[in-house]
């Protein structure tokens, strides 16, 4: 693609460039996120809102928390944006557009994006949540983005079930994955292009979506404008941005962002001793069961007496059962109301009225799901900082 | 697959290239503001790993307590996994920088 000068060359003029606009393009302010080395920039991109910017190219924007206390639909502007490589297809055009579905198929297929949103739209609320979401409180700390609860986002997605695309091609006997890549891609050809495979099943469940529209516009550019993949449960890695090219294999894919990156322990709760090595691993899959306080910061100064507490719990899909809140630090807990259901995979709000006695306490909560799983009291650990989901605590003065 | 080479959108940072090739989608990042802290092999640094991410990609990573033994994993990796064209003569400067300023 290009060779060692024009690494060079570039790298010169990306510092020059740097060094040129550090005073007009100076951060709107800053974010301090709740560990070491978490001091951030809030920056202003194109359809988003002021962002917490992790990294600039690739464009990597974690939301500030806040934003999940204003409702159970993270806005579009606000949604988090996460990109492995910095190959953005800045000037695509939506006209020329075209989706192929090709490999072990009877009719190979080209769709443009009018093709698509002519067939029989469908709509889902689901959860999109970065894997390495929270990864920023992993300890001991893991190399890798350093984020903090943001990296999350819950929206309404509308498209084409993957299943109707797939029928229209004709899966040929003997398939057994699909994989799908976009049209983002690495700078050098050296770097392994981004592309994840899904199971058959899985990808013909129904479920598995083509997304084109989100919240009721369509897909930001930089969440994957004009198609991503929507695949509820399963943790943004899968949710593949831009998505140009479907492959149905018969065989196991093995290109470096499944059987390299995105592996988590082959063990009981995919966990293992802080500070060791795995043994064996597997792809990371569905969410774990997550919930939190959004109504109060961490370290905040409330008023003793009456307040309620506020926030939202999600799981891979079974649907949240019920949302238990504790102001004892743990030793006692009471079941919240939730919120308007908005079906199994997305965020459910719950709200619960509570007396605060003045002093130093610790508030925490905990979902359940229908299926019984819930979260744990110490946090799991792998090398990556994945699947995070210990029972959150928030400390509050009150007087 | 579409690739945009580095350069290319390096070069739209730094000028206002986008408006002669105007197409449907010209999305516009804002300028890359973060840089490199000053430090020994800086321009070693800013050759290979600035090629093909920002700065503040290093400057994020969790304050470790073998610095050398972390910077040398995460150098290894971006040139085995990630296939980063780094000479070997630099690979040692790269880490020496990084374990001495971040």
């Amino acid at each position: 693609m290009f060779d060692r000068r024009d690494l060079l060359k570039g790298a010169g003029l990306a510092a020059m460039a740097a060094t040129l606009n550090s005073t007009k393009a100076l951060a709107l302010d800053t974010a301090t996120l709740p560990f070491a080395n978490g001091e951030r920039p809030l920056v202003k991109y194109p359809q988003k809102r002021p962002m917490i910017g992790l990294t600039s190219r690739p464009p990597q924007l974690e939301t500030p928390f806040a934003v999940f206390n204003d409702g159970p639909i993270t806005p579009n502007n606000a949604f988090f944006v996460r990109y492995h490589l910095a190959g953005l297809p800045y000037d695509l055009d939506p006209d020329k557009f075209t989706l192929e579905i090709k490999g072990k198929v009877d009719k190979p297929l080209k769709l443009s994006l009018k093709d698509i949103r002519k067939m029989k739209a469908t709509e889902i609320v689901a959860v999109n949540q970065c894997s390495g979401n929270s990864r920023g409180f992993s300890e001991p700390r893991v190399a890798g983005g350093q984020l903090a609860n943001g990296a999350m986002g819950n929206a309404r997605w509308r498209g084409v079930p993957l299943k109707t695309v797939l029928d229209m091609a004709g899966v040929q006997a003997g398939a057994k994955q699909v994989v799908f890549a976009g049209m983002d891609g690495p700078v050098s050809d050296k770097t392994p292009d981004f592309a994840k495979a899904l199971d058959l099943d899985h990808a013909i469940d129904g479920e598995v979506m083509l997304a084109y529209g989100m919240n009721g516009d369509d897909l930001p550019f930089l969440n994957g404008f004009p198609l991503r993949l929507v695949v509820p449960g399963y943790y943004g890695t899968y949710w593949v941005k831009h998505v140009n090219e479907i492959t149905v294999i018969d065989n196991v894919f093995d290109g470096f962002w499944m059987k390299g990156a995105y592996r988590i322990p082959d063990t009981p709760n995919n966990s293992i001793e802080p500070g060791t090595t795995p043994k064996a691993t597997i792809p990371i899959n569905r969410f774990t069961i997550r919930s939190f306080i959004t109504s109060v910061t961490d370290g905040a100064k409330l008023k003793a007496g009456r307040t309620t507490l506020r926030g939202i719990a999600f799981d891979s899909g079974k649907g949240i059962k019920d949302v238990q809140v504790s102001i004892d630090g743990g030793k006692t807990w009471t079941s919240a109301k939730l919120g308007k259901d908005l079906g199994n995979y997305s965020f459910r709000e719950w709200k619960l009225p509570v007396k605060l006695a003045a002093g130093n306490v610790e508030l925490k909560v905990r979902a359940t799901s229908n299926s019984g799983e819930t979260q744990p009291e110490t946090p799991r650990w792998n090398p990556a900082g994945y699947l995070r989901n210990v029972v959150e605590t928030t400390r509050v003065t009150v007087a | 697959m579409q690739r945009t080479v580095l350069l290319a959108a390096t070069l739209a940072v730094v000028t206002v290239v986008g408006s002669a090739l105007a197409a449907p989608v010209d999305y516009k990042t804002p300028d890359e503001v973060a840089a490199f802290k000053p430090g020994p092999n800086l321009e070693v640094v800013q050759g290979n790993c600035a090629a093909c991410h920002s700065s503040d990609y290093i400057a994020t990573q969790p304050p470790m307590k073998d610095k050398k033994a972390f910077w040398q994993a995460e150098v290894t990796k971006m040139i085995k996994v990630y296939g980063a064209p780094i000479d070997d003569a630099d690979v040692g400067k790269i880490v020496d920088y990084l374990a001495a300023t971040y």
